[in-house]
């Protein structure tokens, strides 16, 4: 019996401890009649070497094409000690630091990732992490709803150029809270959205508005106008940003001018998975929350504070949880228990790993590779660049051709081209976003560009339907 | 034994209530409440001219263990809250019918009057719930 | 474990300029990417500058302060802190797995799609389902997929009053806090002295604005709720759903089914019952199973077949689904970690975590009250799970269960739960699971035996409990008021 320890002789003790005749006598509360009968689709058990083989074969059959996909989930280069030491059991196998004298290994770690965590995005507070970046924006949303006294409305801004998927998620989980999301367009020729687009809303009563930097098609937004904008109607600013991109990028705490005293973004959240975190299907990532200090009884999920003990010295341990549903109940801020911990984990290692100036380096080294890969195909004839905004390390291409057989050809090719976005943006034609992080080399673009300018060399009215 | 002064009014809910001149009455929480929801590490009082509406939560006490909501006793303004609770929440516990007060209300006027309980049924209370 | 008798530092307090892995840097682009003066960084951020090494001795050092189940017996009541097998980890770690991008064509993720198709058909099995997805990313992101598809069915047979959520005393505070978030009210019932819904005010509590009633079984009472037939029928024949918190799914694994009992939909915690790991507080995963009637409502997107072929099933599949709770398909990996548990149980494996979850439980359980501690419910059977309460203990000697939890530490064992179910006095929530040993349940028996003679003799060593840990017993109270929630350079000054 896999992991179970117990000898015919130990059941015979306990049994006798116990009571019983039969292990089956422990179940006798259990009315008859539900008792259910084997388990029809579970088959027979396997062994370690057996299960290894099986999964062997299924991974060997998707294989490891050459991926330049973005759209929320990063390939980037992860160092051997991160998983090395965030699988060791003392970490793997532990559970939420609840008893916290036996946990103060986590919480110091979650106590470091919330301040490299504040200081990498310009705020003053971080939660110990939500599920992903999806809820995490949908979480700032209700957070932003609760903290703005200023506002009755409940209406929340949300630009096309955030991830359409971080939106649907935000309608399922706080759609059900009376909450008002409406769609602000973006500029056609430079992929951002424009100051001049909110400003029907001057004077109106707004709760937030949300602001994604870089933008999901890899443009650099204006934030200082758009956080000015945001300040000077009352309106609470969220900010959805890709921690890499901030390597280089202004922090969302310095957006904005400096207004009695404030400047920056008021809630900023985002996907955490660049940070050390592998691909491996889209999760677990983990979502990240940071925000002003004025609203941290506002804001979600497990936070670790750094205290003394009884005779003085320092240690760490959950803290303000009268906020959390193990005691507030109906009324929490938020359902949220299990959060992600390994994940963040392995984050605070990798960002110890790189510091300050490698973090820089890979978020250059990928913005550089992208401007390789776009110079590289849109020399090929029909592929032509979409905006004419600034990126970071992702760009839309606009094809002469259907972008669906092209990704299908590419694929048996060995290489995954991008993220077709025709579905979501029908108005961009044949779109297709790409992307490129310090992981591809010199060959990687070579071999793509190659591929392309053969599948592009064939003419349009020889492939028959568009 | 929880101290229950009776010269005050309480609720159900555990606030005491005590008049004071000009229609107005100071609001607070019990020695009981106090010591059932143990150091209070945090206050959150409705600022000066908010409407409050009897039944209704108007305040929040949090401690390490729960965070509780205040619920006003009667329909009025307040007048007052009491600020020195920013930063220091322990005279909730210190002095729960004193320095610990929470809120001063004016109360409508033309209302009817709140169905409060005097000291011996509010500990009549705490005598069954102990149960 | 070796206690510690000094800290380790913050990593910033072993910071130096100058420092730093500089293997993991990648190399320098021949061009540095052209970004507006106005949109660039202008101070680097505050991070620590160290060696590769002082990294890796630093998160090692860390580690070792930490109790798990690899170092130390763990009964966290409610949790289900079974051994977490390390093939499940090497498998899902092998790199086409984990080097796989979300958005991956279907003609090449074939391997992967089996895994998630043959996992949900094994959780159909188990649960008594018609269809389950795999996207809640936690139980309670499971929790809020099922109250959510109980609104979405009312509401599309044009029922709209219908927004009142029954919920026990005892459940967990996800609970209400879930049905709030579905913007629900909660409506709470008592249970009677046996630890059973109270039938009778269940009967008062249901109405035409029921949408439904959220229920454990075994209840987090840590006994079976045996009258859940009239519970069923009650809540139905009123017009509300029945929802299924599956936390204590170890106690009925392949023992009873949650379809059977007249549950409409399920979450599981694949975390507890199907031993992925807890990771220090997750990630974790709620899938969430269903009966015929809130099929169309489940949430995407959730793995089809047509023929040999497996593709995704989304919005146009399934236009009332709920929608989507996650940016991908939620948490991918700790899926395949079940999934791979599951084939190694098999279908034998399975019936015998319940069986010896409740042997290990029922055996402790006698031993304790042999021993002189109260069990809240003597005279039932343990589930996987049972409660002692020390109400008795801190009457006559001023001890409390806190007090014995840290106590326990000391001793080499991790706490079970404290405070939980509110509803008991002074009460530790004990789950012990099917992997472990009768010795080492033996040896927490002497543990308690011997605090309860502390009790007598010696309280305070248990009043200042623990004492050869890492850290003496914390303050909470300063930690709230004095809120010290960051690394801030300049108090350290």
């Amino acid at each position: 019996m896999p992991f179970i320890p117990h000898t015919p002789d130990d059941v015979a003790e306990m049994l006798a401890v116990i009571g019983a005749q039969r292990i089956e006598d422990l179940f006798d509360e259990i009315p008859s009649a539900l008792k259910s009968k084997a388990l029809s689709r579970v088959p027979a058990a396997l062994s370690e070497m057996e299960v290894g083989r099986l999964m062997s074969e299924r991974a060997a059959r998707d294989g490891r094409p050459l991926n330049f996909m973005g759209a929320g989930a990063y390939e980037h280069h992860i160092p051997a000690p991160v998983w090395a030491i965030a699988t060791r059991g003392e970490f793997y196998s532990a559970y939420t630091p609840y008893q916290a004298e036996a946990s103060q290994g986590t919480l110091q770690v979650i106590y470091e990732y919330q301040s490299m965590m504040c200081a990498l995005t310009g705020m003053e507070v971080s939660n110990a992490s939500l599920y992903d970046g999806a809820s995490a924006l949908a979480e700032a949303c209700l957070t932003a709803v609760r903290a703005n006294r200023a506002s009755n409305s409940r209406r929340v801004l949300v630009p096309r150029t955030v991830n359409p998927t971080y939106l649907q998620v935000v309608q399922t989980i706080a759609g059900n809270q009376n909450i008002r999301f409406e769609s602000v367009d973006y500029d056609r020729q430079s992929g951002r959205t424009l100051v001049d687009a909110l400003r029907r809303y001057d004077g109106e009563d707004l709760t937030a508005l949300v602001v994604q930097q870089p933008n999901f098609f890899g443009v650099l937004e204006e934030v200082d106008e758009l956080v000015d904008w945001a300040r000077a109607n009352n309106v609470l600013l969220i900010g959805v940003v890709n921690p890499i991109a901030l390597g280089v990028l202004k922090a969302p705490g310095q957006w904005g001018s400096r207004v009695d005293g404030k400047q920056g973004a008021d809630i900023v959240c985002g996907e955490g998975q660049p940070l050390g975190v592998p691909l491996s299907s889209g999760g677990p990532y983990f979502g990240f929350m940071t925000t002003r200090m004025q609203y941290v009884r506002q804001m979600p999920g497990r936070i670790v504070g750094r205290t003394l003990d009884a005779v003085g010295n320092p240690g760490f341990t959950l803290t303000l949880q009268a906020r959390e549903q193990h005691i507030r109940r109906a009324k929490a801020n938020s359902n949220i228990c299990t959060n992600q911990g390994l994940t963040v984990t392995a984050a605070t290692i990798y960002m110890t790993l790189l510091g300050a100036d490698g973090l820089a380096r890979v978020a250059e080294a990928s913005a550089a590779r992208t401007q390789e890969l776009v110079t590289a195909l849109t020399k090929i004839p029909g592929v032509r660049a979409t905006f004419s905004g600034q990126r970071f390390h992702e760009a839309v291409l606009t094809l002469d051709r259907p972008v669906a057989p092209l990704l299908a050809a590419l694929a048996e090719r060995g290489i995954f081209g991008g993220v077709d976005l025709g579905q979501r943006f029908p108005e961009l034609g044949n779109a297709l976003l790409v992307c490129a992080t310090e992981t591809k080399t010199d060959a990687d673009i070579a071999q793509y560009a190659r591929a392309l300018a053969e599948l592009q060399s064939v003419p349009r009215a020889a492939r028959g339907a568009a | 034994m929880s101290d229950i002064p009776s010269e005050l009014q309480y609720t159900k809910s555990h606030e005491w209530v005590r008049s004071l001149p000009g229609n107005r009455v100071e609001v607070g929480i019990t020695d009981h409440a106090q010591a059932a929801l143990g150091d209070l590490v945090f206050v959150e009082v409705p600022e000066a001219g908010r409407r409050l509406t009897a039944g209704a939560a108007c305040a929040v006490v949090e401690s390490v263990k729960a965070a509780s909501d205040i619920y006003s006793p009667v329909n009025g303004t307040v007048v007052e809250s009491n600020a020195a609770l920013a930063s220091s929440p322990e005279l909730v516990n210190q002095a729960p019918y004193a320095g610990g007060w929470l809120i001063r209300i004016e109360i409508d006027s033309g209302g009817a009057a709140p169905q409060l309980l005097d000291a011996a049924e509010y500990a009549r209370l705490l005598a069954d719930e102990a149960q | 474990m070796q206690p510690h008798p000094s800290q380790e530092p913050l990593i910033f307090e072993l910071s130096r300029p100058g420092r730093g892995a500089y293997a993991q840097f990648p190399p320098p682009p021949a061009v540095s990417p052209a970004i507006p003066a106005h949109l660039r960084r202008m101070d680097a951020p505050l991070w620590p500058a160290v060696s590769e090494l002082q990294a890796v001795r630093h998160f090692t050092r860390l580690s070792q302060l930490n109790f798990s189940i690899d170092t130390h017996f763990y009964p966290l009541g409610s949790c289900t802190m079974k051994y977490n097998p390390k093939a499940c980890n090497t498998y899902a770690m092998l790199p086409e797995l984990i080097g796989r991008h979300p958005l991956a064509p279907e003609s090449h993720s074939q391997g992967y799609l089996a895994c998630m198709y043959e996992l949900q058909d094994m959780l159909k099995d188990i649960t008594g389902m018609q269809g389950v997805s795999l996207t809640p990313m936690a139980g309670a992101q499971g929790e809020f997929a099922g109250v959510a598809m109980i609104r979405s069915y009312h509401r599309a047979r044009g029922d709209l009053a219908r927004t009142e959520v029954i919920v026990p005393e005892a459940a967990h505070g996800t609970n209400p806090a879930t049905a709030t978030m579905c913007g629900c009210s909660v409506k709470e019932i008592p249970c009677d002295a046996n630890g059973d819904v109270e039938i009778d005010a269940l009967r008062a509590a249901v109405g035409p604005n029921t949408a439904g009633i959220m229920l454990t079984n075994p209840s987090t009472l840590g006994v079976f709720e045996r009258k859940i037939g009239e519970v069923a029928r009650i809540v139905h024949d009123a017009g509300g759903l029945l929802y299924y918190d599956g936390a204590n799914l170890n106690a009925i694994l392949g023992k009873v089914r949650p379809g059977d009992m007249g549950f409409d939909v399920i979450h599981m915690n694949l975390h507890k019952t199907f031993s992925t790991p807890h990771g220090g507080g997750g990630p974790g995963s709620g899938a969430v199973g269903v009966g015929e009637r809130l099929l169309p409502f489940l949430p995407i997107p959730i793995v089809g077949r047509d023929g040999d072929r497996y593709r995704w099933l989304s919005e146009r599949d399934l236009p009332q689904s709920i929608g989507r709770l996650s940016g991908f398909m939620g948490n991918a990996g700790v899926n395949l970690r079940a999934y791979i548990y599951m084939r190694m149980l098999g279908r034998e494996g399975m019936v015998r975590v319940a069986e010896f979850a409740t042997l290990n439980a029922n055996y402790l359980m006698k031993r304790l009250l042999a021993a002189g501690f109260d069990a809240a419910y003597p005279s039932r059977r343990a589930s996987h799970e049972f409660i002692i309460t020390l109400k008795r203990q801190h009457r006559d000697y001023q001890v409390s269960a806190m007090d014995v939890a840290k106590r326990l530490l000391d001793y080499g064992f991790h706490a079970p739960t404290t405070y939980f179910p509110l509803l008991v006095p002074e009460c530790l929530l004990i789950e012990p699971t099917e992997t472990e040993a009768k010795e080492d349940l033996d040896r927490f028996c002497e543990a308690m035996i011997a605090i309860l003679r502390e009790m007598i003799h010696e309280p305070e060593k248990l009043t200042s409990a623990p004492l050869t840990m890492p850290v003496r017993r914390l303050d909470d109270v300063r930690a709230a008021k004095q809120l010290d929630l960051a690394w801030n350079p300049a108090a350290s000054a």
